[in-house]
């Protein structure tokens, strides 16, 4: 993104805190810290995809910019609008749709595919929403003629994944949030899924949020990769520029994690160790210093701010290794690859 | 020449019931003593139904078996009560997909493993937590001492999927089936638990049939690959034949559709359409209604199985042709 571009969507700040109830009055134990201060933003007609192991905070993240779970704080400005100031939760939901990791359980079993597609639009009082529906279902590769009046579990998962996207677009959004979207699919369906995203990205001018664990899908759908660990945003930066130089020490770990792909040159030594730890109580100061083979002492009592790696740059990072006045030891040098 | 650990020749799998489901057909796979093949394909082509079968672990009422399974010379489709327990954990052993399930939520985890190897070595229990500790140390649990004690809610999913592996292992058998092992688990915890599987193998020397849908996996794991469709094996080789020289046109799909170093925004040559449903049995090649170098032929008849080289297999008319982009 370009500094002359204004953002689509902006997210400032936006925290949660699950509160964990147990005993025997049921009081409230601890806080589950599924997000905490992330912000970013993301440019109209932009794909922006998100990365992370599972408890990192990404669906949380998803959940909170449609308003599915209430966030904590923070701010969603959708074209200047504030979401809760000048902007209702019925608008936003308007203009930022979602699609689900789970394409059965996120459908109505009761309802045909065209009454599914067609509620949403229902709902907002759009004109026509039958006649949208047809021509959305046709235009995601389901006839609508032969499946209308079909129920969720006539169809394939590759299927239902489909009648999704066009129930995410019937409302004409500006952006679709996808939650693992094509996880749940097998490879030779997932393709298909991704060029139909592709093809309708296009042709609507939409604004995807990605979301994903597979971080070969993420890369070839995304322009800009946001990577979250522990609630936070390690590291955000261009596609081309992450692929070909990881600044932060979890991305370059999570990206070595992937298989090579090469029979002749297997993975010798895992990347890290353990597993990542709980969001219950995540460590102090920098929350990777636990898993962190560059840590310094700095690293356990300062927390990082995320930040462009050299003036102006687009390529963001939070971590001591990159701030020359952080303290940490190798601070400013040439990070070791 | 290394001996034939197990062999199965023709296996038929049908279950029966409201509608029937012919989830494996004509399956023949040979593996070597201290082998590891990786069965790969998607959803519903028979990965798993193939290691339960192994296992004996599908319900009988409801299933018609075919064909002849032999492990280490025995024919394993015959074994039933105290031969089939000892096979079952003590020669064979298995790794799930969900650790969380296939644990017991009301013992530790030292008492598991130590009532397997109770079972099957006739040790004293002192005897058999000596080796549970041991195996723990094996698969590389910190605090391995403390962690005897401890319920599997109270790990986290890498460290439960450790303990699957340390109780499959515990008797030290000779093949070891792992059911999608890593699906579940956290990118950095999946190589961690590959490698250690990969050092484990070489340690203790078993046969391992790994199954998975992810071919990077396999490509980690394996020293041989079998591709599965519709309850059959289209193509077996090396990791090194299949991956660098598919020859059967779904091969070359399934590695296309891995995005691996696929450029942005170029379109992805996806597979069209999706697997048959298996209610019949196929009479034809199950992959020419999706396949690009489909031949009136291959609508015919099932296709002939082509072996190119040693243990080399494909099952295509158009073998080895490239696909037209």
């Amino acid at each position: 993104m370009s500094a002359t571009d204004k953002p689509l969507l902006s997210v400032r700040d936006l925290k949660k805190h699950f509160p964990i109830k147990g005993g025997i009055l049921g009081r409230t134990q601890g806080m589950v810290q599924a997000v905490d201060g992330v912000s970013f933003d993301v440019a109209p007609g932009e794909t922006l995809g998100i990365v992370g192991e599972s408890g990192c905070g990404k669906s949380t993240t998803a959940k909170l910019l449609i308003g599915l779970t209430d966030r904590d704080e923070g701010d969603i400005v959708l074209n200047d609008r504030t979401l809760g100031r000048d902007m209702t939760l019925r608008a936003l939901r308007r203009d930022i749709q979602m699609v689900f990791q789970d394409s059965y359980a996120s459908l109505n079993p009761r309802m045909t595919i065209l009454d599914s597609v067609a509620f949403g639009a229902r709902v907002q009082g759009l004109d026509d929403p039958l006649g949208r529906a047809r021509r959305l279902m046709d235009r995601v590769g389901l006839a609508a003629d032969r499946f209308a009046h079909r129920y969720p579990h006539e169809l394939s998962g590759g299927q239902r994944q489909r009648v999704n996207i066009a129930r995410a677009l019937a409302m004409s959004p500006k952006v679709v949030v996808l939650d693992e979207a094509v996880s749940a699919l097998d490879k030779s369906v997932e393709a298909q899924v991704l060029n139909l995203l592709a093809d309708l990205r296009a042709e609507f001018g939409l604004t995807y949020i990605f979301i994903s664990h597979d971080l070969n899908v993420v890369r070839y759908i995304s322009d800009r990769i946001l990577v979250m660990y522990l609630g936070e945003v390690v590291e955000i930066a261009p596609v081309d520029q992450i692929w070909a130089d990881q600044a932060h020490p979890y991305t370059r770990s999570l990206f070595s994690a992937m298989p090579s792909m090469d029979p002749d040159n297997r993975t010798e030594k895992p990347p890290l160790a353990g597993d990542p730890p709980n969001p219950i109580d995540p460590p102090s100061g920098c929350r990777f210093h636990t898993r962190c083979p560059l840590a310094g002492p700095v690293c356990k009592t300062r927390h990082p701010v995320l930040g462009p790696r050299a003036q102006g740059s687009t390529h963001w990072v939070a971590c001591h290794l990159h701030d020359a006045h952080s303290g940490h030891p190798e601070a400013g040098k040439v990070v070791p690859a | 020449m290394t001996n034939t650990l197990l062999q199965i020749e023709n296996l038929d799998v049908r279950f029966k019931g409201a509608r029937n489901v012919h989830a494996i057909n004509d399956l023949s796979l040979e593996l070597k003593q201290g082998e590891t093949l990786a069965l790969l394909g998607e959803s519903g082509s028979g990965k798993s139904v193939t290691l339960k079968t192994l296992l004996r672990l599908l319900p009988e009422k409801r299933t018609d078996l075919g064909g002849r399974i032999r492990f280490d010379g025995t024919d394993i489709m015959t074994l039933s009560g105290r031969a089939l327990r000892s096979y079952r954990g003590g020669d064979v052993s298995m790794v799930f997909q969900d650790p969380g399930l296939a644990l017991d939520p009301v013992y530790t985890i030292g008492q598991q493993i130590a009532e397997t190897v109770m079972r099957h070595k006739g040790i004293s229990r002192a005897d058999a937590m000596e080796v549970a500790l041991d195996m723990l140390h094996r698969v590389r649990i910190p605090s391995a001492e403390r962690r005897m004690k401890n319920y599997p809610h109270e790990l986290s999913g890498g460290m439960r999927q450790r303990v699957m592996i340390a109780l499959a292992l515990a008797c030290r058998p000779r093949l070891l089936l792992a059911d999608e092992p890593t699906t579940a688990l956290d990118a950095t915890v999946q190589i961690q638990i590959l490698l250690l599987m990969r050092e484990l193998q070489r340690e203790f020397g078993m046969g391992v049939i790994f199954v998975t849908h992810d071919i990077g996996v396999a490509v980690e794991i394996s020293e041989r690959i079998a591709v599965m469709y519709a309850g059959q094996i289209i193509e077996e080789g090396t990791t090194h034949e299949v991956i660098r020289n598919p020859q059967h046109p779904y091969t070359q799909g399934l590695l296309a559709a891995n995005l691996h170093d696929v450029a942005r925004g170029t379109r992805l040559d996806a597979i069209p359409g999706s697997p048959p449903a298996l209610e019949t049995r196929p009479d034809a090649c199950p992959f020419a209604p999706r396949c690009p170098l489909v031949m009136d032929a291959c609508r015919q008849a099932l296709p002939p199985t082509q072996r190119p080289g040693p243990r080399r297999r494909v099952a295509c008319l158009r073998a080895g042709e490239p696909i037209p982009a």
